[in-house]
């Protein structure tokens, strides 16, 4: 479970990033954040793992107060948060076991870590994480001889690595053509439901959101506008959430049939 | 399937655009560049003329039958080696490699938690990297052969001193160059591995190592090359190598004997600078 109480966030320029949130996000929901550019779904997401440093307020992760943790605490509570990047964050030189196994840092001294050791359990996880992305045959390739798709599922396999509670994932599919864009997203949606991991995610695409999420959160100017089941989620309600009528691009379908790709 | 169209493939078929944006110079800015390339031009003479005088340059005394004689002379002997004298300076040639490749793999090692150190992205607390670059820059500011001088007069002849002193050196250049290339990687992992709960030191382990690596060990490389060179001349301040040798022959004006050296040296160098440009090359 994640709570927001009051969160505000203020850039140091000056910039408000997060006008008092106050959100409630159950065990095994699937979330999915959407609003303008700008509208602070990324500094939403980054401060759940304190990516983001908060202003004032407290977010509370599974009963822990991030907000408050420090050193060691705070590692841990990260530990338990998976995070997925738009540009997917793998160390490009490495293999993809390698990549995956550096999810499970977190659960062994730095002693141990650091000449890279790793136990056999770790190897297990690792590579049964590869198995639930589908690319458990790429586990000693380099990162960087993978497509884009395959990358972001390399980076899913590390998140889970974490054996984590909560997964958040800043524009995954941002990156990724329409195809791969559907098979990453299936990947988060059965890993949402076969692990119950509590799952965020920021998207841009309005049929993506519907077609995935269990509960819209829509976001404008750093404060919720928004926020229901999908099916209360209607095109009269992005548009208020957009302060403006839906835009073509903001469709997958529509950005499939302009590359020519049906799905 | 196709993919979706990206700007590249939208513009197929339209002109390449324009290899610069600077607009065409006209006669107005060409006056000021013209005044320029001569401005340069004088002052480049200048300063030659005025060095020269400095220095006591004269033309006369270059060109004097004399100086033409002595230069025919050491071109003479310079061109016929005595060969025998290989074998006599081998272990010296060594010696010269052996202080070239412990100064560089010391000085190296020394340097990477100090370049860890002085990389803002590592270290974010200025607290740690100014202090830390400064150091670092007081040590580059000191040519190897001073460093070599002093560890001279510290610890005796020998090629302990020339050793220390290509530590230092190694050091120095090693340190800033890495500390550069730590800068310059990719943010991201680093990132992902605070994200997933990694300390510094796993950080480092997980996300700046295997990136800064291979920059790592090439800088390495051509700080050996470096070295190789410096060795050579360490003997001249008494810091052990094969220079010792080089400079008795000088000064008992066996030019024969100095050119053996000067050509094994030759030879060493460019074995040793061929295969590290090659491994450079495969590193990276
Ligand atoms: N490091 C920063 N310093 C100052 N302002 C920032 C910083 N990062 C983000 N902002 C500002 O905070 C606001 C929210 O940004 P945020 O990145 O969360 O938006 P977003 O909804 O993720 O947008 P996008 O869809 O473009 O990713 C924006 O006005 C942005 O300009
Ligand atoms: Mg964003």
């Amino acid at each position: 479970m994640i709570e927001f109480k009051n969160v505000v966030k203020q850039y140091p320029n000056g910039t408000i990033g997060l006008n008092n949130i106050n959100l409630t996000i159950g065990e095994g929901e699937f979330v999915v954040i959407v609003g303008l550019s700008g509208a602070g779904k990324s500094t939403l997401l980054r401060s759940v793992n304190r990516l983001h440093d908060i202003s004032s307020g407290e977010i509370v992760v599974d009963g822990k107060s991030i907000t408050k943790a420090s050193g060691k605490q705070l590692r841990r509570i990260r530990r338990d948060i998976g995070m997925i990047f738009q540009s997917f964050n793998l160390v490009k030189r490495a293999t993809v076991l390698r990549n995956v196994l550096s999810g499970r840092v977190g659960y062994h001294s730095t002693f141990s870590t650091m000449f890279g050791y790793f136990p056999k359990e770790d190897h297990d996880i690792a590579l049964d994480a590869l198995s639930r992305v589908n690319i458990r045959e790429k586990a000693y390739s380099r990162a960087d001889q993978l497509s884009g798709g395959q990358q972001q599922r390399v980076s899913i396999a590390r998140a889970l690595a974490q054996k984590p509670k909560v997964i958040l994932a800043d524009e995954p599919v941002a990156s990724l053509d329409p195809l791969t864009t559907r098979q990453v997203m299936d990947d988060l949606q059965r890993i949402n439901r076969e692990l119950k991991i509590t799952t965020i995610v920021n998207l841009h695409f309005i049929d993506l959101a519907r077609e995935y999420a269990t509960r819209i959160i829509g976001l404008r100017a750093g404060e919720v506008v928004f926020d229901g089941p999908v099916s209360e989620a209607t095109d009269a309600k992005f548009a208020e959430i957009y302060g403006r009528p839906i835009n073509e691009d903001e469709l997958l379908a529509a950005e499939a049939a302009k590359g020519g790709v049906t799905v | 399937m196709t993919p979706a169209p990206t700007p590249e493939t939208a513009e197929v078929g339209a002109p390449p655009p324009p290899p610069s944006k600077k607009p065409a110079p006209t006669i107005d800015s060409k006056g000021p560049q013209r005044f320029k390339a001569l401005f340069t031009w004088l002052a480049f003479i200048v300063v030659i003329v005025v060095c020269g005088i400095r220095v006591d340059a004269d033309f006369v005394q270059l060109f004097s039958k004399n100086s033409m004689d002595n230069v025919g002379r050491i071109m003479n002997d310079l061109i016929r080696p005595d060969w025998s004298y290989t074998g006599r300076i081998l272990p010296a040639m060594i010696e010269t490699v052996q202080i070239a490749i412990a100064g560089t793999v010391i000085g190296s090692v020394l340097a990477v938690p100090v370049a860890l150190l002085c990389a803002v992205n590592v270290m974010p607390k200025k607290i740690v990297t100014i202090p830390a670059r400064i150091v670092l820059n007081l040590v580059r500011t000191i040519p190897d052969l001073l460093f070599a001088a002093v560890f001279v007069a510290v610890f005796g002849i020998g090629a302990f001193a020339g050793m220390l002193a290509l530590v230092f050196f190694s050091f120095g250049l090693v340190a800033k160059l890495t500390y550069e290339a730590i800068e310059a990687i990719d943010p991201g992992p680093l990132e992902a591995m605070t994200a997933s709960g990694a300390n510094k030191i796993q950080l480092i382990v997980f996300g700046v190592i295997p990136q800064a690596l291979p920059y790592f060990f090439s800088y390495v490389l051509y700080t050996f090359e470096v070295n190789v060179r410096a060795a050579a001349v360490l003997g001249f301040v008494g810091a052990g190598g094969i220079g010792l040798h080089l400079d008795q022959q000088l000064n008992s004006l066996r030019y024969d004997r100095a050119s053996t050296i000067i050509l094994l040296t030759l030879v060493i160098v460019l074995v040793i600078d061929y295969a590290s440009t090659y491994l450079r090359r495969k590193l990276l």
